[in-house]
Formats: structure tokens, sequence, C-alpha cells
């Protein structure tokens, strides 16, 4: 069986203190996956590597089905080859109007020359139109995002990704600061996405967790402390004494 | 294309029928062509003008849209002038070494004209051999080629090892200025091959053209010069528009989150840097035949920092800005500091504009950037605003007047 990303063996170390620690599992072509993890076990610094923004000292990311090792390639590569990463924080071109910040994302040539001479065609139209539609910013379609509401920014940057067509999407605490009902339509939204490319959601909350009802990995000063259901795993005394007990 | 281009780009059309009425107005007002109103050396002052304004939009893409705040670019604009000068100094000493050993009876072989011209130009700096970067100076299609291959393989390289390296913000300023001075100083050596500091001169003599009286020649650079800055100033509009705007916009504002949407952010910079490097030495090409002179210190650091400051006064971000804000403040500074100003006597002190130009073009910059950081351009805005009143937020009602989102709140 082949994993889409497998991570073996990563360790990584910032001025002498090791964020990553001989860390190693694999995901699935189609699956959700929740990370969690107490603060400082290295759950941000596996998405810097994973998206090629820190390099490992030692250890092998490997990624698709041809099995290319992403530490080789740049933060460009990385997402062109599939990998999609979404912030804690929205980060989207407030400066750009909301089909702007979705055209960019469009998958297509993301060389300078080609997208120089790239003019927007009515299927790309359409494509901005059905991703403005489904993550609900179909009127703002023409607004600059920086106008936007700080839940409709999240929103619009889930749309980015949705339009990069990631095989593997990293999704950063993408319940942070938004509402009940916020919260519904995301678990809803990863829940769907989830059939059809890999999902890893890094997560604090762990209602959240709980809705997102799948295989959770526990990480713990960067390494796997405990994998399984999230029930498996709140069973582990591990796992209480070092993350659960502290609540 | 161009119908949806013009469209949706309308200070584009506006643009070019002002630059087009300037043109004729010039024409029309010129000694060799019209009314003899304007002088010829005013001509050239406004030639040269619009040249500034070009390399001033080529500093508006690298900076404004790209945030790229570059001090060499008026190195690659100093450069664009030696690569047409020299053919201009060659193609000009041929003709009169030519005709002065004509005058001896026999004719003159190859090896003697090249050798007389050779001591006519480098004299001054004790040589009487071609270095070996002249070798294409005979040839002016060489030289033209030169003009942009030259200022442009030097921007390609030099940003490829700027931007392989990530450097970005003041510290590719500072690299951007070193490698200005580090050129200008070349140049300064007598020995760098292009005169030193006696540069290239008499370039406003049009090789085989003695008969035609600089009043005309002075009219053909105008010309030329308002119809390169007219296609510079569509094709940067193009350039601006598209998709490939929004992504160098994009980097400008948050470049690592353009990377983890696909794009080699490295491969834009470098794009934009040698486009702008390949259209300010146009400019360049353009400019230092009606000055008539260039030499190294033309390469000045201080140079591309003017051009910083036309760029941030004028608007940022908006093309016409950046020729607004080149055309007032440099015609501006040549009315200062050619003595036209007169003087204020306060009796205990007398204000001589020479001197202090400088001191106000500097607090206008600091207070453009700190007060108007849209420039001259956010006029436009302004005037745009009292016609149709941007009221923030989407309407709440169907009607025009229906309150806004954000006026609702108030």
């Amino acid at each position: 069986m082949t994993a889409l990303l497998e991570v073996s063996g990563v360790s990584v170390t910032f001025d002498g203190f090791r964020a990553i620690n001989n860390l190693s599992f694999n995901i699935e072509a189609a699956e959700l996956r929740a990370i969690i993890g107490p603060n400082g076990a290295g759950k941000t610094t596996f998405m810097d590597i994973v998206t090629g923004k820190t390099r490992p000292d030692t250890g092998t990311v490997t990624f698709g089905e041809r099995s290319i090792s992403l530490l080789s390639l740049s933060e460009a590569q990385i997402a062109r080859a599939g990998v999609g990463r979404k912030f804690q924080r929205p980060t989207v071109f407030e400066d750009q109007t909301v089909a702007e910040n979705l055209t960019m994302a469009l998958k297509a040539q993301r060389a300078p020359w080609r997208v120089l001479f790239w003019r927007e065609t009515q299927a790309d139209r359409d494509k901005v139109a059905a991703l403005a539609a489904e993550v609900g910013l179909s009127d703002a379609l023409a607004r600059k995002s920086g106008e936007l509401s700080h839940g409709q920014k999240q929103w619009l940057e889930i749309g980015m990704l949705l339009a990069q067509e990631p095989r593997l999407l990293l999704v950063d605490e993408p319940a942070a600061g938004m509402t009940l009902a916020e919260r519904e339509h995301t678990t809803a939204l990863l829940v769907e996405m989830a059939k059809t490319r890999a999902v890893v959601v890094v997560e604090h909350d762990m209602e959240f967790v709980r809705r997102l009802n799948c295989k959770v990995t526990v990480l713990h000063e960067g390494s796997v402390l405990a994998e399984g259901s999230l029930d498996h795993v709140t069973r582990n005394p591990q796992v209480i004494e070092v993350y659960l007990g502290r609540g | 294309m161009s119908r949806t281009f013009f469209a949706k780009n309308p200070s584009v059309l506006w643009f070019l029928l002002i630059l087009a009425l300037f043109t004729l107005a010039v024409t029309v007002l010129s000694e060799a062509y019209g009314v003899a109103f304007i002088s010829t050396s005013f001509v050239k002052t406004l030639g040269k003008t619009l040249c500034l304004a070009l390399v001033a939009l080529a500093m508006d893409l690298i900076w404004g849209y790209a945030g790229i705040l570059s001090l060499g670019h008026m190195a690659f604009f100093a450069l664009g002038g030696y690569m047409i000068g020299m053919w201009l100094m060659y193609a000009r000493t041929e003709e009169i070494v030519v005709a002065a050993l004509a005058q001896g009876g026999l004719p003159a072989t190859a090896e003697e004209i090249r050798q007389g011209v050779a001591t006519q130009i480098f004299g001054v700096v004790g040589a009487s051999d071609f270095p070996l970067i002249w070798v294409f100076a005979h040839s002016f299609w060489a030289q033209i080629a030169l003009v942009v291959l030259g200022p442009g393989i030097l921007a390609l390289v030099f940003g490829w090892l700027a931007f392989r390296s990530r450097v970005t913000g003041v510290y590719l300023s500072i690299l951007s200025q070193a490698m200005t001075l580090a050129l200008a100083l070349y140049l300064f050596q007598n020995d760098s091959g292009l005169r030193g500091n006696n540069g290239l001169s008499g370039l406003q003599n049009l090789p085989g053209l003695d008969a035609v009286s600089q009043d005309d020649v002075s009219m053909w650079f105008f010309w030329a010069s308002a119809l390169a800055l007219g296609i510079g100033y569509v094709l940067l509009a193009w350039v601006v528009s598209g998709k490939f705007g929004s992504v160098i916009r994009a980097i400008r504002d948050d470049e690592q989150r353009v990377r983890f949407l696909g794009y080699s952010v490295e491969g834009y910079k470098l794009f934009a840097f040698t486009l702008t490097a390949v259209i300010a030495a146009i400019a360049g090409a353009l400019y230092y035949p009606q000055a008539g002179i260039i030499n190294p210190a033309e390469l000045a650091p201080i140079a591309s920092i003017y051009l910083a400051v036309w760029v941030a006064i004028g608007g940022r971000g908006r093309l016409y800005g950046a020729v607004i804000g080149a055309a007032f403040v440099s015609l501006l500074s040549s009315w200062f500091t050619g003595g036209r100003a007169p003087s204020i006597p306060l009796g205990f002190y007398t204000i001589d504009w020479v001197d202090w130009w400088l001191v106000i073009l500097g607090l206008s910059f600091v207070a453009v950037t700190l007060f108007a950081p849209k420039g001259i351009g956010g006029l436009f805005d302004l005037w745009q605003g009292l016609r149709s009143p941007n009221r923030r937020g989407a309407p709440l009602g169907p009607d025009d007047g229906a309150l806004m989102e954000k006026e609702a709140k108030e």
C-alpha cells in the first residue's frame, strides 16, 4: 500500500532545540486526519517541512504515486505538485478583489511568460463563480477582499485552496475565530473535501476534532505519541498526561 | 483583446490622447515645423522629460507594482545611453577623419581611418587604440541591439543572484545601489574604455546629417520619445492589467503566500526587473542624444534616488502617477536649478533657489510619504470620489440611495 504522503525519520533542530524528533507517519490519498498536540509539539514545523518552508536535518518526505521527494523542491514547486496550505490567520490579498484572488489561485500554468499571455476564458469565469458560490461569496466577487469580514476572509482562503485543486491539503486551525454556524459549515466542507483528497487538519480544539470524526495523530515534543480514533487516543495514559491532563 | 483592454483601462486612452495633443502642440509651436514659439533647447528639454517619464514608468512597475525598491535603474538608463553614444561618436568621428585624410590627396586605407578615429576619440585619456568593448561601435544595428542586450543581461545576472538568495526589502535597495556605485566608479577610470570622466560627447550630431539643423533633429527625437513613451505606457498597462499584474501585486503584499499558491516568486521578480531595465535602457538611448553628452556622473546613485522620488511624488502603483511625477518634478527641478527662479531677498539672508531647491524637494518627498502616500495621482481618486463617492461596503437596499453597510453601522 502506498501512501500519498510519507514522512519518515524526520528531525529538525533550531538552535539546539529539537522541534521535530524522528517523526514518521503516512497520509492516504483520500483521508481526513487531525493532528493535535500541546504548544511546541511541532505541528506548525511539520507543516513548514511538508510545504518546503523549513528543511529538515535528516529524514525523507515523499509525495504521490511516484514518491517524489519534497525536500529538494521549492515552496512553489511543492504547491504545484499538489500540496495546498491554509494558514491560521486568513492571508488573502486585501488590495485585490475576491475574483482576482480566486483567479490567481485557479489551477493553471504558473510560469511568468504563460501568465503574462494568459487571458480569462468563459470556463475560468464559470469556475470562479462556482467557487465563490461554494464558499458563499457570490455577491462579493467584485469587492476588495480587504473589505470582507474575518469569517469571509477565511472562506475566501478556503475557496482559493479549492481553486488550486490540491491533492493534499494542510489546514491550520480552521475553526479559530469562527462562529458555531461557520464551524459546522467548515466541518462539512472538510469532510466533503476529504472524500477526493487528503486533508490534514491541525487543531487545538478537541470539540472540533470530535466533529471531524476521523483518525487522530497526537504529536508531543516533535514525534508521534499516539495514533488512532479520538476515543482511542484520549484513553491513552501518556496523552492524558502530556496534553489532556493540563486541561 | 484590444477592445476589452481599453474598456477596462480607460486611463490608457486618456493618456494616449493627452500625449498626442501635447506632441501636436509642441510640433505646432516648434521652430522647425511651426510658429517658432518654443526654442529648440526647450524642445530638447521636453523630449528629455518624456524619456524620464518612460524610465519612471519602468520604476513604477518594479517598485509600485512589484514592491522592489531598486536604486539601480538609472544605471540601466545611462548604460543604454552609452551604448547608442558609442555608435554616434564613432560614426561622427569617422566622417571627420575621412574628410581630413581625403585632403592629403591619396585615398586613406581602412587601417589609417581606424587609427585616426581611435586617436581622436581616446586621445583625451592617453590611448590610441580601440578597447575591446568598442568592437561593434561601427555598426548602428549592433549598438542598437546592445542597448537592449547590455543592460538586459546585466539586470538578468544581478537579479538572478539577488532574488535567488531571497534578498528583499531594504537590503535589495542597498545592493542595487552598490551595483550602481560600483559601475559608476569603474566608468570613471580612464582605462575602462569609455573615456573615463570625459564620457561621450557630441551625441547631438547625427552622422551623415550635417545639413540638417538641430531644430529638425530635436523634433525628430521629441517624436521618437513621445512614441516610445506611448508604446511603453500601453505595454506596461497591458502587463499590469491581467493575471501577471495580479501576481506581482500579490508578491508586493505577501510573497510567501504567493509561493504557496505555486508561483515562483523569484522568476516573476527577475522578469519584472529585467523588463524594466530594458525599458530604462531604451529611454536612456533616446535621452542622451538629446542631452548631447553622457559621463559616469549620470550613473551616480543620486540619479536613481531622484527616480524613486519622482515616482513617490507622482503616485506609486498607478502608471500615470509615475509619468506625472517625473514630468512635474524634473521640469520644476530644471527651472529651480537653472537659475531662472528669482531669488528671494529677506534682508538678512537671500534665498537662492539653486541651493534651496533640494531642501524643498526633500521636504516634499517626506511630506508626500507621510501625508499623501498616493502622491499627485491620488488627486484623481479625489476627483473620482466627488463624482461617485465610495461609501464603503455593499448596498443594503436595491436603490441608489440605500445605506451602505458601514454607514448603517455609524
